[in-house]
């Protein structure tokens, strides 16, 4: 080309990446030198400790606990909402037959799509106050309404739910794929409508039954978007900061009662902010960091097959 | 739209009841016949599954009527008087605020982040030049790493340039303006990089051939035709940016008693729902939520399509 192309490119890159630089690499960066101190975050002064945050990370019981939380979380998270999600998504796409004979989905499918995707859009925080609410352990609480209606639950000794030191972290799991289905079944129904038509035509012929048709047809031909939906709600699994910090007791950023719904971001948040130990919770970052990347990698690498073209 | 497969057919759909009604012998009759039980059973399911969705949320906007005895008395109790006390009361109580302040920080930031991102992938995409590859895995990286790793010293970080820079610092609408475009670059710029990748490269060689410059051509002939991966990466971003939570709680705290709240909507209204003067008010709070969640019903009705497609293109590259 005529024109110089040397002070254009280096005038579009100059800011986006020295933003990216200063905002993003160089905190990732700087935290994993204080993960190697005693910092308390409000002085400047700290002490080089070596790996004794980390030794005393996996002698916490607090932290292993929440590191048990979150790998909870991890397994029932992406199982549930995925399985949930694929299950609509075949329903509302390919699961209705009506006479004609063509290969579509149940009646209203645009409508339960519609639905089913707005908690996507809802701010966490709307989520979070909302469950409180439905999740209230008096007579007034949404779900301990439905139930004493039902007469499962007994009106003087409603269910206590989030507060539970069983069943706390189950709650807001229920809030996380509550939220979640909707935009899988998204991703899932597009995927499934780029699936070519004839393809289920020639099962219907062959006279496959609709489970065979979800398992041998639908369900190779979706592996990747599967494998990008598991990769995200594993993401996502590490954080649920929001949820459990606010829905769960315990005085700051929740996790109780006693520990029982505690995961790495609620423990990292109170050392840092409420107990002053910012080197602990750089530790704790780097740690959540490294179980990040093993899993995308290894979830990538697993779960790698053969891409079908069609 | 698979729903449509009826019209295409040119025969008109026999939907009511037509799973068992059984239209043409043979074949047809035993598929007809197979889904019966089943399409009452996923009905069911998908019908079950919206109740689970609309109850709740109907549940928060009937409870900003009632009073607080309605609400803790039963979860069934039907307001006794449909007023809008309650609406006024919680916008009193800074719903109002908090809504302008999320709109100020995304106005900024969503300009942002598109401005430098798509500025960004498009050099990276079209022009050869020696560290490309580096930069560009440089910003795919970061879409990795959770923003815990940056936490704390960012919030360091925030507070000594507030010291140099008094309009960046801590709970400034400027400086979340900037941790916010940072934080949304990476995705932004991996998305865009893919897409501008993928457009002709024709149109854009006749520009310049008629002597149009680098920076015309791009935002005169290239944005123009990347409006489609524009908007898809635009809406992703702005429900990212809209549910953020820890970076506002983390950043956004007041300074001192004199320093104004300048709280984020859904930091502010999590904080009403802690804060104990609030627990008397649950007409207040439920108004709060009322308040909040119009406007995103809003604009998602109205774009559903748009959000839904753009969403779902957004992750799947």
């Amino acid at each position: 080309m005529r024109h110089r192309k040397t002070p254009f490119i280096l005038g579009f890159l100059v800011v986006p990446v020295a933003l990216y630089i200063a905002l993003v690499i160089w905190p990732y960066l700087q935290t994993f030198g204080y993960s190697l101190t005693d910092w308390s975050g409000a002085s400047s002064e700290m002490n080089f400790i070596g790996l004794d945050n980390y030794t005393a990370l996996f002698k916490d019981s607090a932290f292993l606990g929440a590191l048990r939380h979150n790998l909870l979380l991890l397994v029932v998270l992406p199982l549930a909402t995925i399985l949930l999600a694929l299950f609509f998504a075949f329903m509302l796409n390919v699961g209705g037959r009506s006479g004609t004979g063509g290969v579509q989905g149940v009646r209203g499918s645009a409508f339960y799509k519609v639905v089913f995707f707005f908690p996507q859009v809802l701010s966490v925080a709307i989520l979070s106050v909302l469950f409180q609410g439905v999740y209230r352990t008096d007579k007034g609480g949404l779900l301990n309404g439905v139930l004493i209606a039902l007469g499962i639950v007994d009106e003087n000794h409603p269910w206590d739910f989030a507060s539970n030191p069983t069943f706390g972290l189950w709650c807001v799991m229920g809030v996380i794929v509550w939220s979640g289905v909707g935009f899988y079944l998204v991703l899932f129904s597009a995927a499934m409508q780029s699936i070519p038509k004839d393809i289920y035509e020639a099962a219907l012929l062959d006279g496959a039954q609709r489970g065979t048709t979800f398992f041998k047809i639908t369900l190779p031909l979706l592996w990747e978007s599967i494998q990008t939906a598991w990769v995200y709600l594993a993401i996502a699994a590490m954080d649920a900061f929001a949820l459990v910090s606010t829905m769960t007791p315990g005085a700051y950023y929740g996790g109780g009662p006693d520990h029982h719904s505690e995961i790495m971001a609620t423990l990292l948040m109170r050392n840092f902010i409420t107990y002053g130990k910012a080197g602990y919770a750089c530790a704790m970052g780097v740690v959540i960091f490294f179980i990040t990347l093993v899993l995308s990698v290894v979830s990538l690498r697993v779960t790698r097959r053969e891409k079908i073209e069609f | 739209m698979s729903t449509n497969t009826d019209a295409t057919t040119g025969i008109p759909a026999q939907r009511s009841g037509g799973n068992d009604e059984p239209r043409k012998p043979g074949k047809q009759q035993r598929f007809a016949d197979g889904g019966g039980v089943l399409n009452v059973f996923s009905h069911g399911f998908l019908a079950l599954w919206a109740v689970l969705i609309i109850v709740p949320l109907i549940w928060i906007v009937l409870g900003s009527f009632k009073n607080n005895t309605e609400i803790g008395d039963s979860a069934w109790s039907w307001p006794s008087h449909w007023g809008f006390d309650a609406f006024t009361r919680a916008w009193d109580k800074g719903i109002g605020d908090f809504f302008v302040s999320t709109v100020i920080v995304l106005a900024g930031s969503l300009t942002l982040t598109m401005l430098l991102g798509s500025m960004a992938a498009y050099v990276l995409a079209r022009y050869e030049f020696r560290g490309n590859r580096v930069i560009y895995y440089f910003f795919v990286a970061g879409a990795m790493f959770p923003v815990y790793l940056a936490l704390v010293p960012l919030f360091f970080m925030m507070k000594n340039l507030g010291t140099v820079i008094p309009w960046l610092g801590l709970n400034q609408y400027a400086g979340l303006i900037l941790v916010y475009t940072a934080y949304s670059l990476p995705f932004t710029v991996f998305f865009l990089h893919s897409f501008f990748r993928s457009l002709p490269s024709a149109v854009h060689e006749a520009a310049m051939i008629d002597g149009c410059s680098h920076t015309r051509a791009f935002f005169q002939v290239m944005v123009p035709m990347a409006k489609s991966g524009l908007i898809s990466v635009f809406i992703f971003n702005v429900l990212g940016q809209w549910n953020q939570y820890l970076l506002p709680l983390t950043l956004m705290q007041q300074q001192s008693s004199s320093d104004p709240d300048r709280s984020m909507l859904a930091q502010g209204l999590m904080n009403l729902a802690q804060q104990s003067g609030y627990a008397s008010d649950f007409p207040g709070l439920f108004a709060g939520m009322t308040i909040a969640m119009l406007p995103v019903l809003v604009v998602y009705l109205s774009f559903q399509r748009q959000v839904q497609a753009g969403l779902t293109s957004a992750t799947l590259k």
